[in-house]
């Protein structure tokens, strides 16, 4: 049977969740399927591929001869490995739907139930398995709790009892394994801290600029002999080739020149789809004062609002606790219904 | 090996005795190793990319494989000629390929009449408590 999240009912009523939980009961006391017959014997092969992996060189486990001499009388099994003998291997158990174990797995599914975690295995041994020993598991389930909060959300222990048995339907060891079935706590996302804008690269020639925008001022250079405007910032004046300068401040506001809208490369810090404007800042009584322009990122804007020679204003904001940067907003225009 | 190593002896055993640490570097392959030893095929103890879909961050040793752990922690410390009567372990955080488990113990209780230790022992990684298991085994 296959569970879709909408078969899955989420909010039930007490009434609902006991009648449920009664049905939940009724597995317990039942096997969960057919014995399983194990598909091979106890044999030194497998004891000894188990053994060189967790690096047990207890001698009663691979060395006839010591082994011969020990209290066990000849090569034994190690006790914790009781299970593997039972394992089905690459070919996984067969699922026919209707053994007692995937109905009550089918009823806990229904309900959310669908995840899974080990939390105890308990194992008592009668006796060590020797060479030749093939075993018959039977399993019942043991115990059904009822619903349960976990740091991992809600859901209910079940516990199964397996039954190890000789080929003389000894019983050889046994086995109490509980898991936890549950529907899984909502996670909060997975918040990695945003990477901070690449800063830009500042030298003596434009460090004041970025400083005077950390104090919320916008401005271009002037020369301070012929007083020509310009922007980029640089060390002479590219029309009387002054070196003296001066600063100018510049109006917030201005119009679109020209923009793209970037897609693609995208870097983490930034949001796309990503305008970039150049932006024809208002001009300022100089010369030169009514050709300055940025580029700068626009902000709060739609991107059908971007348009060549739309006004924006010059909005000075944070992109991180030490760096401020100048963005352009689109100034949507007022509409008032008026119509000639 | 050309002799039986020597087993701890009932007598001999105090209540509050340290077991030796054993400490298992959790590589990938001796995950994937001791899960395919105890013929556990489950993706989550082999392959990163389901695990990951699964919800996990990573492929995780299997129970049957900290079952193991237990049983060489308490031979190495005991002997060959022990019994072991019963493992009992409560699971915690996962173990990841890349982590170190620490495996430490002591004795918690003697039976007089049927010459059991309980021995309580821990398995941590980085993240805490692997496994806590319960341990009973006869001495001679």
């Amino acid at each position: 049977m296959s569970t879709t999240a909408a078969d899955i009912i989420v909010d039930i009523t007490p009434q609902e969740k006991e009648s449920f939980y009664a049905r939940l009961q009724a597995f317990v006391g039942l096997e969960i399927g057919e014995p399983v017959v194990a598909p091979d014997e106890v044999n030194a092969a497998m004891i000894r591929h188990l053994v060189e992996t967790v690096g047990d060189d207890n001698p009663i486990y691979t060395n006839t001869e010591l082994a011969a001499t020990s209290i066990h009388g000849g090569i034994v099994a190690p006790p914790t490995m009781l299970q593997a003998w039972v394992m089905m291997g690459f070919k996984g158990t067969k699922l026919t739907g209707e053994s007692p174990y995937e109905k009550m797995n089918q009823l806990l599914f229904s309900r959310g139930f669908t995840s899974v975690l080990g939390t105890n295995s308990e194992q008592t041994y009668e006796r060590y398995l020797r060479l030749g020993d093939r075993l018959t598991l039977r399993t019942t389930i043991d115990s059904i709790s009822n619903e349960k909060s976990t740091g991992l959300g809600t859901g209910h222990f079940v516990g199964t009892r397996q039954d190890y048995y000789d080929a003389d339907k000894q019983l050889v060891g046994s086995m109490l394994f509980r898991i936890f079935r549950f529907k899984p706590a909502a996670k909060a996302p997975v918040s990695k801290p945003r990477p901070v804008r690449p800063r830009p690269a500042t030298t003596h020639d434009n460090q004041w600029w970025f400083d005077a925008l950390n104090e919320g001022v916008l401005y271009a250079q002037g020369c301070g002999q012929c007083q020509q405007v310009r922007f980029p910032t640089g060390p002479m004046c590219p029309s009387c080739h002054s070196l003296k300068w001066t600063k100018v401040d510049m109006p917030l506001s201005g119009s679109i020149h020209s923009f793209v809208v970037a897609h693609y490369p995208q870097v983490p810090s930034f949001d796309y789809p990503l305008p970039i404007l150049l932006v024809d800042l208002d001009p300022v009584d100089a010369p030169g004062g009514d050709k300055i322009r940025m580029v700068m990122n626009s902000a709060d804007t739609d991107l059908e609002s971007l348009v060549i020679g739309a006004r924006v204003r010059i909005d000075i904001r944070s992109t991180d606790p030490d760096m401020k940067l100048p963005f352009a907003i689109v100034e949507t225009q007022p509409s008032n219904g008026a119509s000639a | 090996m050309t002799n039986l190593p020597a087993t701890k002896e009932f007598v001999g055993v105090q209540i509050a005795d340290e077991l030796p640490e054993l400490q298992i570097p959790l590589t990938r392959t001796l995950i994937v190793s001791t899960a395919i030893a105890t013929r556990d095929y489950q993706v989550v103890h082999h392959d990163p990319t389901v695990a990951a879909e699964r919800g996990s961050q990573d492929i995780i040793m299997n129970i049957l494989t900290s079952n193991a752990f237990v049983g060489r922690f308490v031979t190495d410390w005991a002997g060959p000629n022990c019994f072991i009567r019963s493992v009992k372990v409560r699971l915690g955080a996962p173990n990841y390929p890349g982590d170190t488990m620490i495996i430490g113990g002591s004795v918690t209780e003697k039976n007089e009449q049927t010459k059991t230790v309980t021995i309580a022992v821990k398995g941590s990684n980085s993240m805490g408590d692997h496994m806590n298991a319960t341990v009973e085994v006869v001495l001679p």
